[in-house]
């Protein structure tokens, strides 16, 4: 006889957990069904000490449980009271493996319990899954495990770490400091790691700190050894613990089994769910990452809800007063405006209700008067926006502000700077008075486009038309162009890529949309650097025009997307109009006459290259010492430190130079970030001016350190205060202004954080290092403007 | 886009500092007061103000320098009318005294301000000097990278040299052991090859060929291994000094600023009260 409740809810996670609690809370007769002996098992399963965020931050958590950020045991240690102060009714190492029957009576198979009847069904199962076992003889003995709390309790052992994912990793690094550590990875390089990890590993087996076996699989696992089956035949090794982070078998087949339908084969797609959570299988809901809500407070606030679905309470989710105060100034309703957004907004219309709402909380909506400007020409703003209702205009001649296109509703502007990391092109100013515009910022942008496949479709093909007309060919009709943009492609390419070689055949032009390119040709058997090239500029029309082969080879400076346009098409469009061919033909003699001259001065090509070898061309703003003035004072670091907080954010010294000058370690405010790849706390960001800078939401996790290709970011706490200068000047009370704290600086109890260059964004005279320098030496400059004057002479 | 000090914004401050001086010059020549020309003349006083309001103004540049996060201040800007205003002080203070010098505190405070300015002037040619050099004799290794490659071949000679006869050995010791790079301030301002190393290459090229053909060879190789050494050694040692030449002629123009200053008072006080 099974025991009888009204919800049964299956797994313990922050959205199980809550919805027992909830239901404990109002009196619901439930049952939480756990199959670990303890609660959230994913959490569980973190690192010791592990850091768990609360985002998003803005979002009300809505739940009998607490919840904020904090280190893991604390949070695990809040809920284990609070389920037990609720009373709700757990039974852990229950295993759900089948779910049958209807709304009103499910029947739960029950693995190491007694079986379930339920009126509903709440699963939320996350995406762990069941983890994937090491497949080899002997994989059962009690050293082989599949995760690792505290790495700090291991030491002096020799430890297998099998697997090449972010988990083995973080393991293999950590386990390093105190034990000998060899990685087994099945292939030849860390393909699926996050890059900040995939920087980590990799230096610590060029430094011989772990070793790693490539190309290599566990075969047999022994009493004290394993033997692997790597490309150079068999391998015996010696070794205490063998752990495994192979990654999980997601739990959609047995989600399936329950009869529920995803919509599609792909891996990513997630069940079809209404918008109180009810699956296609009425009574049953899904909740949590299992449901596309991998944060823990949603998953709660789900939780919360979830129940009071079933108790037929209409509850508005907790994002709504957020919503309604987003919408305020549009005096609408929150569904009647995210049904408005999505039949308006063509970009849009693909995303759930569910998404649409995670959307719009990252979003502002705008209400500009006619004439307003939205954004202006050279500012560093990097957020995309929509139009739901009204039309702008694009200012598209910088000398006649009256010269505009107009873009109505429906259509989205800014993707330019977006995608290129650069300035605004043109300055948009709302054209008419009943603008509605939604703003979104380049990280929710980012995410989308990399998780909603139609939004990059659609954002990509428009922005490549618009691209082609707006920096090509712009006196052209946007109909005429079509079998131009059709033929079109956009394509990547890492750094150092040849996009053609000098005397190549071939007439397609590149307009270069993100990245830079140089142009070289090979005089006197040297590679010569003519030029550089950065994005919103095109290439490649010298053989289109002359008909004669490449005249130069073009190579990208950093990771670059080119749209490649095919020539013949383009030819088409030339012979139509005139004074397009004639405006090319300009810039090609322009360009004809610059080469001529840049192969007269070999050293300003040859500095060209050395500041491109040295990521210069990504940069917006760098930092460069003419080492014939500076005097090595270091009053540039000096002023630096002062001005933030007793920390230099630049190594003078460091860094290399070529012909006196001198590219010190300081931060280059790149087009697109790597720092602000991958930050948990989303504490960096552009200030409008283009400086990249961090906030004080750090907390100190040293990805950004990590994924810094040019070492400017390090980690260090807040030193002691100084004494005044006049204290210092007049009583000796030390250090002085620019002194070293010495010893007592070690003394720093406060955390370390992350720190690296502003750009002294808050002082309004500029950067201090610059200003503080006394001959002349230091001087920040846009690579552009810099390579422009150095080609010039 | 990089602009020296002294060319800074088209020499405005060289305009400011020749005005100042040529106006001067002018106005000493056409005075002819009743007495002979002193600093007690109405001219005399004029000069003296300037002078004395020079002097402060270009004192309070260590002020200035330490003034990180004060948003007015370019340095630089203030760098090159300090030296060119600084130099202009010649002209100014010499007219001033009316070529009365003698043993007192008003020649004294004379002649600390003609030794700052010298000592100044002397960090003038320093700056432009120096920075040109120091990157040229570096070709793009930091110092820091020269010890390291100093020490890695100070291990290699050494064991190379415990290999061979308990003379070389010696020799390649006492070479590692007495070359130094930097220390007192006199050793920072020498520069030139480590005299044992030099003198322990010659003594090993003397010694070889060595009994057998293997010792031979590594005498070679211990020969070339001292040469590059020494080689280093003679751009460390540069390094320190162009670094040396312009950091100490602060050590001097900064005390001797404050010594000027209290004879300055001195000077004031004096005129005006026991004149």
């Amino acid at each position: 006889m099974a025991d009888k409740f009204k919800v049964a809810i299956v797994g313990s996670g922050p959205a199980g957990m809550s919805a027992a609690g909830r239901a404990a809370e109002s009196g619901v007769s439930h049952v939480l069904l756990e199959k670990a002996d303890h609660l959230s098992d994913t959490i569980y399963k973190y690192q010791k000490g592990k850091f768990v965020m609360a985002t998003p931050e803005v979002l009300p958590l809505r739940s009998p449980m607490s919840f904020q950020a904090g280190i893991r045991e604390d949070i695990l240690r809040t809920w284990d009271e609070q389920t037990a102060g609720h009373k709700a009714n757990v039974r852990f190492k229950n295993e759900v493996t089948a779910i049958k029957g209807q709304k009103g009576k499910f029947e739960l198979t029950v693995l190491g319990g007694p079986a379930v009847e339920a009126e509903y069904v709440v699963l939320c199962i996350g995406l762990q899954g069941n983890l994937r076992k090491v497949e080899c003889a002997g994989a059962d003995r009690p050293w082989v495990q599949y995760q690792l709390d505290d790495p700090d309790a291991y030491s002096d052992e020799t430890i297998i770490v099998i697997g090449a994912g972010d988990a083995a990793i973080e393991n293999a690094v950590a386990l390093a400091r105190q034990n000998k550590v060899i990685v087994v990875n099945r292939r030849d390089e860390f393909a699926r790691a996050k890059q900040g990890n995939l920087n980590l590993i990799t230096e610590a087996i060029d430094k011989g700190v772990i070793e790693c076996f490539y190309n290599s699989e566990p075969k047999e696992i022994g009493d004290n050894f394993i033997v692997l089956t790597t490309a150079d035949g068999e391998a015996k090794v010696e070794c205490n613990r063998v752990i495994a982070r192979l990654g999980a078998d997601p739990p959609r087949r047995f989600v399936e089994s329950c009869g529920i339908k995803f919509p599609s084969k792909d891996r990513a797609a997630l069940p079809e769910l209404s918008g109180s959570y009810e699956s296609n299988v009425p009574g049953l809901y899904i909740l949590g990452a299992l449901g596309g809500y991998p944060l823990i407070k949603q998953a709660m606030n789900q939780g919360y809800e979830v129940v009071e679905f079933i108790e037929g309470r209409p509850v508005k989710p907790a994002d709504e007063p957020l919503l309604e105060a987003k919408f305020a100034n549009i005096n609408a309703g929150v569904d009647e405006t995210l049904q408005r957004i999505r039949q308006n907004v063509p970009l849009l219309s693909s995303l759930t209700t569910l998404q649409l709402r995670e959307f719009m909380i990252d979003s502002t909506v705008h209400t500009p008067p006619r004439g307003d400007v939205i954004f202006a020409r050279n500012d560093y703003t990097n957020s995309l926006y929509s139009i739901v209702q009204g039309k702008v205009g694009i200012q598209v001649n910088p000398t006649n502000p009256a010269e505009m296109i107009e873009l109505g509703q429906g259509q989205f502007f800014g993707e330019m700077g977006l995608i290129s990391g650069r300035r605004r092109t043109a300055t948009i100013v709302a054209a008419s008075d009943d603008c509605v515009l939604i703003e979104t910022p380049r990280r929710s942008m980012i995410k989308l486009v990399n998780s909603v496949a139609a939004v990059k479709k659609v954002l990509d093909q428009t922005a490549m038309g618009r691209q082609i007309q707006t920096q090509l060919a712009p006196e052209v009709p946007t109909a005429e162009l079509q079998e131009v943009v059709e033929t079109a492609k956009i394509e990547s390419h890492p750094a150092g890529t040849v996009l053609f070689n000098e005397g190549d055949q071939g007439d397609a032009i590149y307009l270069i949309r993100r990245g830079s390119v140089t142009v070289s040709r090979a005089i006197a058997g040297r590679n010569l650097v003519l030029s550089y090239v950065p994005a919103g500029n095109y290439v490649g029309e010298m053989a289109l025009l002359s008909r004669a082969p490449r005249s130069a080879t073009i190579k990208t400076a950093v990771a670059t997307e080119v749209v490649k346009l095919d020539g013949a098409a383009f030819t088409k469009v030339l012979d139509k109009h005139p004074s397009l061919r004639e405006k090319l033909e300009n810039k090609y003699e322009q360009r004809m006459v610059e080469n001529v001259r840049m192969e007269e001065a070999p050293e300003s090509g040859g500095l060209i290259e050395f500041l491109v070898a040295q990521g210069v061309g990504e940069a917006t703003d760098v930092l460069l010492i003419d080492e014939s003035l500076c005097v090595r004072c270091d009053n540039c670091e000096k002023a630096c430190a002062e001005t933030h907080g007793g920390t230099s954010r630049l190594d003078r010294e460091a860094g290399p130079t070529f012909a006196s000058i001198h590219v010190p370690t300081s931060c280059r405010h790149c087009e697109h970030p790597h720092c602000m790849a991958d930050c948990p706390a989303d504490a960096i960001h552009r200030a409008p001016n283009g400086e990249v800078f961090i906030d004080d939401k750090c907390i100190g996790c040293g990805n950004c350190e990590r994924n810094c290709p040019y070492q400017v970011i390090h980690m260090a706490a807040k030193p002691p205060a100084k004494p005044g200068l006049l204290q210092w000047l007049l009583f000796g009370a030390g250090p002085g202004p620019g002194e070293d704290l010495g010893a007592k600086k070690v003394k720093s109890d406060s955390p370390k954080l992350a720190v690296k260059c502003d750009m002294c964004k808050d002082l309004a005279a500029g950067p201090a290092c610059v200003r503080a320098c006394p001959t002349g030496a230091a001087i920040r400059v846009n690579p552009e403007q810099f390579f422009a004057m150095t080609i010039r002479g | 886009m990089h602009e020296s000090v002294l060319v800074y914004r088209r020499f405005r401050y060289l305009k400011w500092a020749v005005t100042l001086t040529v106006v001067s010059l002018l106005a000493y020549i056409f005075h002819s007061p009743a007495e002979p020309a002193n600093g007690g003349t109405w001219l005399g006083y004029t000069l003296g103000t300037i002078g004395v309001g020079l002097i402060v103004w270009l004192a309070w540049f260590g002020i200035r320098k330490r003034s990180y996060a004060n948003p007015e201040i370019k340095l630089e800007d203030w760098l090159s009318a300090h030296v060119y205003l600084g130099l202009s002080l010649i002209f100014v203070a010499t007219l001033h005294t009316g070529f009365q010098f003698g043993w007192n505190v008003h020649t004294l405070a004379y002649v600390l301000m003609m030794l700052v300015i010298v000592s100044g002037a002397f960090g003038l040619y320093a700056y432009v000097r120096y920075p040109k050099l120091m990157t040229e004799n570096r070709r793009g290794v930091s110092l820091d990278a020269m010890i390291v490659e100093m020490a890695e071949i100070d291990r290699e000679t050494r064991e190379l040299g415990a290999k061979l006869t308990d003379e070389i050995r010696d020799l390649v010791f006492d070479a590692v052991e007495n070359t130094r790079i930097g220390g007192s301030v006199r050793r920072q301002l020498e520069s030139g090859r480590s005299g044992r190393t030099v003198a322990a290459i010659a003594r090993i090229r003397e010694i070889i060929p060595l009994p057998s053909r293997e010792q031979t060879e590594d005498g070679r190789r211990l020969i070339s291994l001292l040469t590059r050494k020494n080689e280093l050694v003679l751009r460390a040692r540069n390094d320190v000094m162009y670094k040396a030449m312009m950091d100490i002629w602060l050590y001097v123009h900064v005390p001797l600023t404050f010594a000027l200053l209290a004879s300055l008072i001195a000077h004031v006080i004096a005129v005006f009260f026991y004149w």
